[in-house]
């Protein structure tokens, strides 16, 4: 399977994904400048964490006008896999391929830590190697991860099934004290109505080696590895 | 054409989490501030732009609004256009 991963000018995570993909996945990955906007030759695409553009603004909101989002948004359209993980989820919120936008956090620090996840939903190409109820840890990074939507939005997203991950405490229960940010809904992950396109704010890359102190990353990648082989 | 100045002002839509403006609060009563009863956040930006004429600028500065200097989901704008002067 072929993925690319964009950098655009702040990415931090970038190289993590590489590394993550070709080294312990051992699948084909190239990097894709924000400036190139053609990007029909991949199978996935990764928004990966960081800071694009310094945040300026508000977190994603300039990077959504980089020419490389054109085609990410054709890539989407036509339902190729996109996973923003994030400042890519951020990014991906900007440009209006994801719903919600992520405030501050609630403590207003910035948060760095392993958090545990349930898998909401298990059917989507990003999370079908994983069971439904399943808890994961992955750590998170970030200092605007506070998911707001509105409440229209958030019952939508709840009918449609669409809150892929929900932050945990190790037992699996979704609660005030698991809620590392303010999030609503304890919500840490999300998918596009199309079932292509997912948002997440922890970080698989930095968890797929047990010297990392979790491998529950790898299922994510393997998840979208193995929903590509089975469409072939 | 004329150059013409905008004052730009976004601030969050009521209900959306304002986590700055509620430690301002607390830092002010702090301070003694007893009789401050809400602080909420914003942004300010001043624009300066060449157009035909104040109703095209308008139009501009609410595009400009929009596309990039507010999230329509979390925030409202307000916007003020004056002649600058020469």
């Amino acid at each position: 399977m072929r993925f690319g991963v964009i950098t655009f000018p702040g990415s931090n995570c970038d190289y993590d994904c590489y590394w993550a993909l070709k080294n312990i996945l051992s699948q084909e990955v190239e990097f894709i400048w924000h400036k190139q906007e053609r990007v029909d030759d991949f199978d996935c695409l990764i928004l990966p964490g960081g800071f694009s553009y310094g945040d300026y603004l508000r977190t994603g909101a300039i990077a959504k006008y980089s020419p490389v989002m054109k085609g990410v948004r054709r890539f989407a359209q036509k339902g190729g896999l996109v996973l923003g993980i994030c400042n890519g989820f951020q990014i991906l919120q900007e440009a209006g391929l994801l719903p919600g936008v992520m405030l501050q956090n609630e403590s207003l620090r910035f948060i760095c830590k392993y958090v545990y996840l349930r898998v909401e939903n298990a059917q989507t190409p990003f999370t079908r190697g994983c069971q439904k109820g399943e808890v994961l840890k992955i750590p998170i990074a970030h200092a605007a991860g506070n998911f707001f939507v509105e409440r229209p939005t958030l019952q939508k997203l709840r009918r449609e099934n669409r809150i892929v991950l929900r932050y945990c405490d190790g037992e699996g229960r979704v609660t005030k004290t698991s809620n590392p940010n303010g999030a609503v809904d304890n919500i840490a992950a999300v998918i596009n109505d199309n079932g292509n396109v997912l948002g997440m704010m922890p970080h698989p890359e930095r968890c797929v080696e047990p010297l990392l102190g979790s491998t529950d990353g790898r299922k994510i990648f393997q998840s979208i590895i193995g929903s590509r082989d089975e469409e072939r | 054409m004329k150059i013409f100045k905008a004052r730009i002002y976004i601030t969050l839509k009521p209900g959306v989490f304002d986590p700055q403006g509620k430690v301002i609060l607390s830092s002010l009563e702090t301070l003694g501030h007893k009789g401050v009863q809400r602080v909420s956040t914003g942004k300010y930006f001043e624009i300066e732009l060449v157009a035909e004429d104040a109703e095209v600028a308008k139009r501009e500065m609410e595009d400009i609004c929009q596309g990039l200097l507010a999230n329509p989901v979390i925030e409202k704008w307000n916007h003020r256009i004056s002649e600058a002067p020469k």
